[in-house]
């Protein structure tokens, strides 16, 4: 039943099944490269509403981690489920993103030739059909969502501006705050500090501790200070599966990472 | 038809019955000369074929001579003479036996040797005969080729007498074949059954017809014999349909090779730099025009014309291509449908210019002597020339490029810069200058292809058009930024094309690959040999 | 006076005012006015004036696909054709037993090759209704198809603008042969009337140049409504960032089929006004260079702007008339320098060239602006 419920694809009817508690299951999966493993029968669990950290070097694999939960790289094996029910391999980018799984992209992309606020009303949690497009005018509700979404990252001012006049700090905020429009129940976001002022990373932090609870944050950072001030859980992902996972002082113990990891950035 | 297969019958019916009564027969030419003024349309032929007897140089020119009406005698003395009618209306007067102009006689003075068209064609077979003992081999091959025709031109004596003298094995061959049908056409199963074995899988076309004759032919051949017959005739044609495959497939590696040389200049300009040029046809164009002029400039070196206008195709083009790359190009990186419009707007130009130049008619180029004539494999396979070294030339120049790119250091900063212009520049790679000589390299293989394409098309203006799609299609098809694809698929779509086009027409064809490439762009917008990794994304 | 320049605030109400203007003129000077009077318009010039607001629909719907969503076509020329085969084969049935040999049911091309009956595809083509639908349809499905194969698989970019022009140019070759059932080479013409009102006629040219007119501005209105809808900016998106689109959550393949085949039937629609106006339809208006003569139309009057789409094809075509007039041959120079010329230089084309000049000009004169204030 459950299964068949997803294959019929009718997205915005689809609500994931937490009833486990996790919202993000990720198992067996491996990706190769021309026989490069970048994932390498990697299992991870996301809980619902929680706030993940992922670190690991560089070419570790979490940004191909995010391509294949958002349905931009196909797995060669392996499952992933957004919920209990919802098999994310049957869905492409657009019904993924529809069924509530919202993306910030290592590299801040916004939509240039649009307004801030055409940016943020694009991404606005709603029926994405031609049709309805067509037609569409912003109630009242919508708009003051925007507003706020204004105010959070900063860009009141420049709402009329075109996006792509924005400084690279300001992309990056634009593009959190898309994925606030959205609304999603998970949000995947990859390396949201790169680029930024000590305030704003702060503020930054801030914002993501806050999301947390009503959504799931999965963050990437090679930040350490910052993925310590606000991770409450953190996996360490070393050649393509998961090495550790557990509290920063756990991780910061175990010997395999110690070995691998911070034992490299030691020496 | 049947009135002429009479006709030569009834010869040799007349020949067969004088035949052991040795009635005409002759001493010498000479002598033979005499009766020729006597004779009349009926003793004529008799006449004739004991002239063919003699073993002498000057029957045969007599033979070109009489089947042309130009054989005279004097009323008086019965002398033979040629008379040959000059262009400036007077008449040259040969000696028949001495082969020594006469000044001397007018023409009123000589009467014809009349002839009729029966008699004609008998001494065409005559002929036929004599050039089977002709000392050039070529002549003799020729000869018995045309024997298999009608192989009752000859007697069984006669092919024997030769068959032992023959040294030629071709020559030898064909008379076999000659024996064999001869064989076959007696009341005998048994030798029919072996005259059979021997015709088995020969490609003469000849011996099909008599073949597919006897087939229908219940009377003579036993139904023994008419099994035999059904299957040497299957198996001649399986040879056949092989060859007519491996003509398919010449003609498709042929027309292949034109698409490969079309499309590796694009494979460099578009596959490597990732420039769209439109103008790519026109740089072919250019190269034919180039090829023009050359043979313009020196009307006496024709033979090497073609040697001398590769080189200079190659400059001009390239030279055009530098200046394309400079003045527009390079001022549109990164904004490739904008580069597809400017590139577009120089292609109307360039084909302006050369209606304004040279006229927007075609212009004829002439090929070299050695460009023409053909292989002939067998009966029914040749190859012509032309094709040939095409296809020897393009793969010459692919592997060229190849190994350039591969091993050069301008192939390692063009690839180097294709990857990453900014890195590239770092590393003190001058990036301008790699791009104007890459698109100069791409647009002087085009140049090259363009002296190739004058060879086969007309050269006009429109040359170029016709051919920047396919190599468009050529180099996606085989997948962007891979030579090897290009090859591949250059040569796939040529063979292609050959094949459908007997089922389809030419123009169906072409519409058929195009439709399946758009078709297949959709399955694969990677081409045939897609880059892999995320610099593609 | 300064009430009735707002009326000519927004390029909406620039356009419709502007396009009313001129076809109130010429319907009049030409209805009107007598033929040696200085303000006369004469039958040719309305003909001329309709096949230009053909090209200038045929822009617009170039201008869509290309100026909003990023996909250069350079097969459009084909969808043109066929709107104007869709409607030359209704004309074509309209001249009955009046043509050359007489044949009430069977068009003269088709009695000349022997053929007997109409081709299947010809059924139903002596309707007037059959021809409308059949000028959305064909030109419509082509590309619904075409769309749905290309955008589905995510070619995109040079790749799809040559397979538009493979598109087409393949069109060419199969309309070219007289088996297509399409009269071949020679195409349709000679067509007689109408709907009963004969084509020589200046009345029926004139209603053909008023018709043209209010189907330019409708479909300006609805492409106006179109980009300016939450649609138009989705279609933007896709255009800057086709996959960012998609991880927002919209279908970018739908979106850009839609817009396409939409495009194609404004196209259909052009080629299908343009046909009893000129009088003839062949398969030289598959001809990949055609496509690309409108894509220079909205180049140089500007892409991603719809009335420059417009303007750009109206002085195109008017040059091109100038041009091959007095030198033939200079034309594809102009026109190649063209393109050249304003990919380098004028990236916005001509309509973008207005803001500044009109900032040029309030540099150099700042006080007339203010006097006149
Ligand atoms: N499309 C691709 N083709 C080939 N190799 C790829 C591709 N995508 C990723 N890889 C390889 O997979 C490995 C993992 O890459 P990934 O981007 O996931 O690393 P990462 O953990 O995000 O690194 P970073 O911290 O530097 O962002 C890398 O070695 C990369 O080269
Ligand atoms: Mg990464």
């Amino acid at each position: 039943m459950k299964q068949q419920a997803s294959v019929m694809g009718a997205t915005e009817n689809l609500v994931p099944d937490t009833r486990h508690g996790v919202i993000l299951y990720m198992e067996n999966v491996s990706v190769s490269f021309d026989g490069f493993k970048a994932l390498n029968d990697l299992n991870l669990y996301i809980n619902d509403g929680e706030l993940r950290c992922l670190i690991g070097a560089n070419g570790a694999g979490k940004t191909t981690l995010m391509d294949v939960i958002t349905g931009k790289t196909r797995p060669d094996q392996g499952k992933v489920n957004f919920g209990q029910q919802i098999d994310l391999l049957k869905l492409n980018e657009a019904e993924i993103a529809q069924a509530g799984i919202g993306r910030k992209f290592q590299k801040p992309t916004v939509f240039e030739a649009l307004s801030v606020y055409e940016n943020l009303y694009l991404s606005l949690k709603m029926d994405k059909g031609i049709w309805c497009s067509l037609w569409h005018k912003l109630n009242g509700e919508q708009k003051d969502d925007i507003e706020r979404i204004l105010a959070t990252i900063g860009l009141t001012e420049q709402r009329h501006g075109l996006a792509g006049n924005l400084s690279h700090g300001q992309k990056q905020w634009l593009e959190i705050g898309m994925l606030l429009a959205a609304k999603p129940r998970v949000l995947l976001v990859d390396e949201p500090v790169a680029g930024m002022t000590l305030q704003e990373t702060e503020r930054t932090a801030e914002l993501l501790t806050s999301l947390a609870g009503e959504h799931s944050v999965v963050v990437v950072e090679h930040d350490m200070s910052f993925v310590r001030s606000i991770a409450r859980t953190v996996t360490v992902l070393h050649q393509g599966s998961v090495l550790a996972e557990g509290t920063m002082a756990q991780i910061q113990s175990h010997p395999d990472v110690k070995r691998v990891y911070l034992g490299e950035e030691s020496t | 038809m049947i009135l002429f297969a009479r006709l030569i019958f009834l010869m040799l019916f007349i020949v067969a019955l004088s035949w052991p009564l040795k009635a005409a027969e002759f001493e010498n030419f000479e002598t033979a000369l005499t009766a020729l003024p006597e004779a009349n349309f009926k003793s004529l032929p008799e006449l004739l074929e004991a002239i063919a007897e003699l073993d002498d140089q000057r029957v045969s020119s007599l033979f070109t001579h009489l089947s042309k009406g130009e054989v005279y005698f004097q009323k008086s003395d019965k002398q033979v003479f040629y008379v040959v009618d000059q262009a400036d209306g007077t008449a040259n007067i040969v000696d028949v036996i001495s082969g020594e102009v006469v000044q001397d006689i007018n023409k009123n003075q000589l009467s014809k040797v009349k002839t009729t068209n029966s008699i004609r064609s008998g001494i065409a077979q005559l002929q036929a005969q004599l050039n089977l003992n002709h000392q050039d081999s070529a002549i003799r091959l020729n000869a018995a080729r045309e024997m298999l025709a009608d192989v009752t031109r000859i007697s069984d004596k006669r092919l024997a007498d030769r068959q032992t003298k023959e040294e030629n094995s071709a020559v030898a061959d064909i008379l076999i074949l000659i024996a064999a049908l001869k064989e076959l056409s007696k009341e005998d199963s048994a030798a029919q059954l072996a005259a059979l074995e021997s015709l088995d899988s020969s490609l003469e076309p000849d011996v099909r017809q008599v073949l597919v004759a006897a087939s229908q032919d219940k009377e003579r051949y036993s139904p023994e014999v008419q099994i035999k017959i059904k299957a040497t005739l299957a198996s001649i044609e399986n040879q056949r349909n092989l060859y007519s495959y491996a003509e398919n497939i010449f003609f498709g590696l042929s027309l292949g090779s034109v698409l490969l040389l079309a499309a590796i200049g694009l494979a460099i300009t578009f596959g490597v730099m990732g420039v769209i040029n439109m103008a790519h046809g026109e740089m072919m164009m250019l190269g034919a025009y180039t090829t023009y002029v050359i043979q313009q400039c020196f009307p006496n070196l024709i033979e090497y014309s073609l040697l001398i206008a590769i080189p200079a195709a190659f400059l001009v083009s390239g030279l055009v291509g530098v200046l394309i790359e400079r003045s527009v190009i390079q001022f549109l990186k990164g904004r490739p449908l904008e580069t597809l419009l400017a590139t577009f707007g120089i292609s109307l130009i360039l084909q302006q210019l050369v209606r304004t130049v040279f006229s927007p008619l075609n212009r004829q180029v002439i090929a070299p002597e050695w460009m023409s004539g053909s292989w002939q494999i067998n009966p029914v396979f040749s190859v012509t020339f032309n094709r040939l070294y095409i296809i020897i030339f393009s793969l010459i120049v692919f592997f060229m490029l190849l190994i350039f790119l591969k091993k050069s250091a301008l192939g390692l900063h063009v690839r180097a810069v294709a990857q990453n212009r900014d890195m590239a520049r770092a590393l003190s790679i001058r990036s301008n200058w790699v791009d104007a000589a890459t698109f100069g390299l791409g647009s002087g293989i085009a140049g090259i292809a363009g002296v190739v394409l004058s060879q086969l098309t007309n050269v006009g203006p429109n040359l170029g058009q016709a051919y920047i799609i396919d190599s468009f299609l050529v180099v996606v098809f085989g997948g962007v930024g891979n030579l090897w694809g290009t090859l591949v698929s250059a040569m796939t779509l040529g063979v292609l094309n050959k094949f459908l086009e007997p089922i389809t027409g030419p123009v169906m064809a072409t519409i058929i690959v195009l439709v399946g490439l758009v078709f297949f762009i959709q399955k694969r917008p990677m081409g045939l040999f897609p880059q892999k990794g995320r610099a593609v994304e | 006076m300064k009430n009735f320049m707002a009326l000519f605030a927004t390029p909406v109400q620039r356009v419709t005012g502007i396009l009313a203007i001129v076809t109130l003129y010429v319907t009049l000077a030409n209805g009107l006015l007598p033929p040696d009077s200085f303000l006369y318009v004469s039958d040719y010039s309305v003909t001329l004036l309709g096949k230009y607001l053909c090209y200038a629909l045929l822009a617009l719907s170039v201008d869509l696909v290309w100026g909003y969503c990023g996909i250069l076509s350079l097969g459009h020329g084909a969808f043109f054709a066929l709107g104007g085969y869709a409607m030359g084969m209704y004309l074509m049935r309209q001249i009955g037993d009046r043509g050359v040999y007489g044949n009430a049911d069977l068009p003269d091309f088709m009695v000349f090759l022997n053929w007997d009956v109409l081709p299947w595809f010809w059924a139903g083509s002596d309707s007037f209704i059959w021809m409308v639908v059949m000028v959305v349809l064909a030109p419509g499905l082509l590309a619904y198809i075409f769309g749905v194969m290309a955008f589905r698989s995510r070619v995109s970019g040079v790749y799809l603008s040559i397979m538009t022009q493979a598109m087409t140019y393949a069109l060419l070759l199969a309309f070219f042969r007289n088996e297509m059932g399409f009269g071949g080479n020679n195409g349709l013409t000679d067509f007689k009337d109408i709907l009963g009102y004969s084509l020589q006629s200046g009345s029926t040219r004139l209603s053909l140049f008023i018709i043209t007119a209010v189907v330019l501005w409708l479909a300006f209105f609805i492409c106006n409504r179109i980009v300016n809808s939450k649609a138009g900016k989705i279609v933007m998106a896709i255009r800057d960032a086709e996959n960012r689109s998609r991880f927002v959550g919209y279908n970018t393949a739908s979106y850009k089929v839609a817009l396409f085949t939409f495009s194609a039937v404004l196209a259909g629609i052009a080629g299908a006004l343009y046909v009893p106006q000129v009088g003839i339809i062949n398969p030289g208006e598959f001809s990949p260079i055609n496509s690309i003569e409108m894509v220079i139309w909205v180049a140089i009057g500007g892409r991603g702007t719809l009335y420059g789409a417009i303007v750009g094809a109206l002085v195109v075509s008017y040059a091109k008339t100038r041009f091959t007039a007095i030198m033939p041959e200079a034309w594809l120079f102009a026109l190649g320098g063209l393109f050249v010329l304003v990919t380098l230089l004028l990236p916005k084309g001509l309509v973008g060239l207005w803001p500044t000049l009109k900032a040029k000009a309030q540099q150099l004169w700042p006080k007339t602006k203010e006097q006149a204030l």
